[in-house]
């Protein structure tokens, strides 16, 4: 076999796995050219990491050498790593290859910046073009806007992309200026501004005209880089809410800070904020589909969300006089925020309450989990709790109650927080 | 008591609710003609599948349910898992003495059996969309084999169709012994008398030359995708559960990749 495609297959490969966005959602991308490949609606985990992460796009970058040194990055200029580039035939090449075979559902296509940042997002665009045009390729593409490109190749870029992304990688301006010192916030939201209007107009041309062109269809997302840099959750989410509606953005990823430098700029971990990380996904999930308002899972009073439970049990321990809901009466919404019922179950409940008045017995088989929720529910008037519990005693029912032991990895990483501070 | 037997088709199966409204007698039981044991009291009606009558019994259903609720009680019938008929029977009927639409009604047992069957034969479709690996033949065919829990064949056949328009393959259900093929114009149902099957050897010269590369390419970028310090093997095996490691060429040993 080709032992050079393959190694830098690996290293770029390698260095692009940080980038923690994976979906290939959201595409509106038919095969009606008799093509190849159709990214239509929900995208596809087509294998799975051994951390867990969903496989769906051939996620590489073009090039892992670059001009800038962010502290944060294993492809940042003084870190001494085997560099490699692919050239715009070899991606476009694999891409196919791939795709055909069922192995992915398109590419996401990133790179360090060699030369200057209009040099290296020229050379994405091409890749995207050629697959487009000379392929007939209809599978999801997934483009990283390169920081300070102009707003033409970012322009051109979407009309080939699926979706666009805008890393904003640190939470705050300070923290940029301290880790990534060749950036700034203006950079970083002057193109995510302009694919907001860009996306905004291509819709109201869509209206008008059946054939205008589409632009990202997906949408744009970025990251956030958590743990790397000070800021607590309030910080965080405060800056992803404004983002989700200053510049509907589609997601915001946060990758949990894997320590791949040893820059004294960074904070000492040994190991990345799993926990934390997942629980800011579930307090953005809060936000985006159970109509919580960010003031209400943190605030300045407690910037942090709890690490030992979720955060929607947290607002429920906090808010106790909004309990119990009684199941056969209650809004869809007030369903919705009991904890351990989810989207599913709470239309389910609202669904078939309209045929009999629901007992126990009927969410036990409908699949309503019913382990943390029955603290905070009753079904015509019954309650399974016999007692009055307060929060304090609820809590530790759920987390020590019924012989359940705490995992290991989260003492581990509750130590951990506690080094950190 | 009545015991009905049919052929094990779809339409077959919806004749029977034909004919036990026809003659107002409830069957005891509903089994596949091929296995059914004789019984020694009450009378075995051996209906014969018919087209006009399963039609008829279909269109009464699509007067009273949605798309979503007549696309579920076809996925309960390629579910296949012992009784399903009888769920499908019991749901039909339920339909059909129910004045308003039943749909919701999550307390009625059927309805709620309709809808997990639905589910679990849903996921095996996702799961097979997402785990097909075809490989390239020499003659340029795109080929798979699957083996799934339950019949989701005809329910997969429509993605690959759309998605791999301009290139001819196949996927061939070593379980239930057929397959589709698609020859850039139609799809059809194959069977094969001796299917080559996926993970074992292939013969020489039968796949494209460049089919290793690009399956050792896959498995080098697998490999690389991962991060090590976020191991996580039991969040892995929610996703990719042991018995589908066989579709997937990066999770063989990397002595016999
Ligand atoms: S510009 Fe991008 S690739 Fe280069 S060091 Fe910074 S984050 Fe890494």
């Amino acid at each position: 076999m080709d032992s050079r495609i393959t190694d830098k297959l690996k290293i770029l490969a390698d260095a692009a796995k940080y980038d923690v966005s994976c979906s290939s959602s959201g595409g509106k991308r038919k095969n009606e050219n008799k093509g190849l490949g159709n990214a239509e609606g929900m995208g596809i985990c087509h294998s799975y990491t051994e951390d867990g992460r969903c496989v769906s796009l051939l996620k590489i970058l073009l090039t892992n050498h670059c001009i800038f040194d962010c502290a944060y990055c294993v492809t940042r200029k003084s870190n001494d790593v085997e560099r490699a580039a692919f050239t715009v035939q070899e991606v476009v090449d694999l891409t196919i290859n791939f795709y055909r075979r069922n192995y992915i559902e398109g590419l996401f296509l990133s790179s360090g910046i060699f030369k200057n940042a209009d040099y290296t997002m020229e050379r994405l665009v091409r890749v995207a073009k050629k697959l487009r045009n000379d392929h007939k390729f209809n599978g999801y593409i997934h483009l990283k806007t390169i920081p300070g490109a102009s707003e033409e190749l970012i322009k051109e870029a979407g009309l080939y992309a699926d979706r666009l992304s805008v890393n904003i990688e640190l939470p705050s301006e300070a923290s940029l200026q301290q880790l990534a010192p060749e950036k700034n916030y203006s950079e970083i939201l002057l193109p995510m501004g302009s694919i907001s209007q860009q996306l905004l107009q291509a819709k109201e041309e869509k209206k008008l005209f059946k054939s205008a062109p589409a632009f990202a269809p997906a949408g744009q997302s970025t990251q956030l880089i958590v743990g790397a840099s000070a800021e607590n959750d309030h910080q965080i989410l405060q800056l992803s809410n404004q983002l989700y509606k200053s510049y509907s953005l589609k997601r915001v990823y946060y990758s949990g800070y894997v320590p791949v430098s040893s820059d004294n700029r960074l904070p000492i971990i040994t190991e990345p904020p799993i926990i934390r990380e997942n629980r800011i996904y579930q307090a953005d999930w809060l936000m985006r589909f159970y109509g919580f308002d960010a003031k209400e899972i943190v605030d300045e009073l407690h910037p942090n969300l709890e690490l030992d439970i979720d955060p929607k049990l947290a607002w429920a321990l906090r808010n106790r006089f909004a309990f119990p809901v009684e199941i056969n009466i209650a809004d869809y919404e007030m369903i919705l925020r009991v904890p351990g019922i989810g989207v599913k179950s709470a239309k389910k409940i609202v669904s078939a309450r309209r045929f009999t008045h629901l007992n126990f017995e009927h969410l036990r088989q409908m699949g309503v989990v019913l382990k943390r929720a029955k603290y905070f529910i009753t079904c015509q008037t019954k309650s399974l709790q016999r007692q009055e519990l307060d929060s304090q005693q609820i809590r530790n029912k759920i987390l020590f109650g019924d012989g359940s032991v705490r995992s290991a990895l989260l003492t581990q990483q509750l130590d951990l927080f506690r080094q950190v501070g | 008591m009545h015991l009905y037997t049919y052929d094990g088709t779809f339409e077959g199966l919806l004749t029977v609710v034909f004919e036990a409204y026809e003659r107002k007698a409830w069957p005891a039981s509903i089994e596949q003609e091929q296995v059914a044991q004789p019984i020694m009291f009450g009378e075995t009606i051996a209906v014969i599948a018919d087209e006009q009558k399963a039609q008829r019994v279909w269109q009464g259903l699509q007067k009273k349910l949605s798309a979503g609720a007549l696309q579920e009680l076809y996925y309960t019938y390629l579910w296949e898992q012992a009784g399903f008929d009888r769920i499908i029977f019991d749901y039909i009927r339920l339909v059909f003495e129910t004045k308003e639409n039943i749909e919701g009604n999550f307390a009625a047992p059927c309805v709620l059996q309709i809808q997990q069957a639905a589910k679990q034969v849903h996921r095996e479709k996702h799961r097979m969309e997402a785990f097909v690996r075809f490989q390239k033949t020499a003659d340029e065919l795109f080929y798979a084999t699957i083996s799934p829990d339950f019949n989701v064949l005809p329910l997969i056949l429509n993605h690959f169709r759309k998605r791999y328009a301009d290139q001819r393959w196949a996927i061939y259900d070593t379980r239930r012994r057929y397959g589709i093929y698609y020859d850039l114009h139609n799809t059809s149902f194959i069977k094969l008398e001796q299917p080559l099957r996926q993970g074992t050897n292939m013969p020489d010269g039968v796949m494209d030359a460049e089919e290793d590369k690009y399956r050792q390419l896959w498995q080098v970028y697998f490999d690389h995708v991962n991060i090590p310090e976020r191991k996580n093997p039991k969040l892995h095996l929610r996703h990719i559960p042991r018995r589908y490691w066989k579709y997937l060429s990066e999770k063989q040993p990397q002595a016999l990749r």
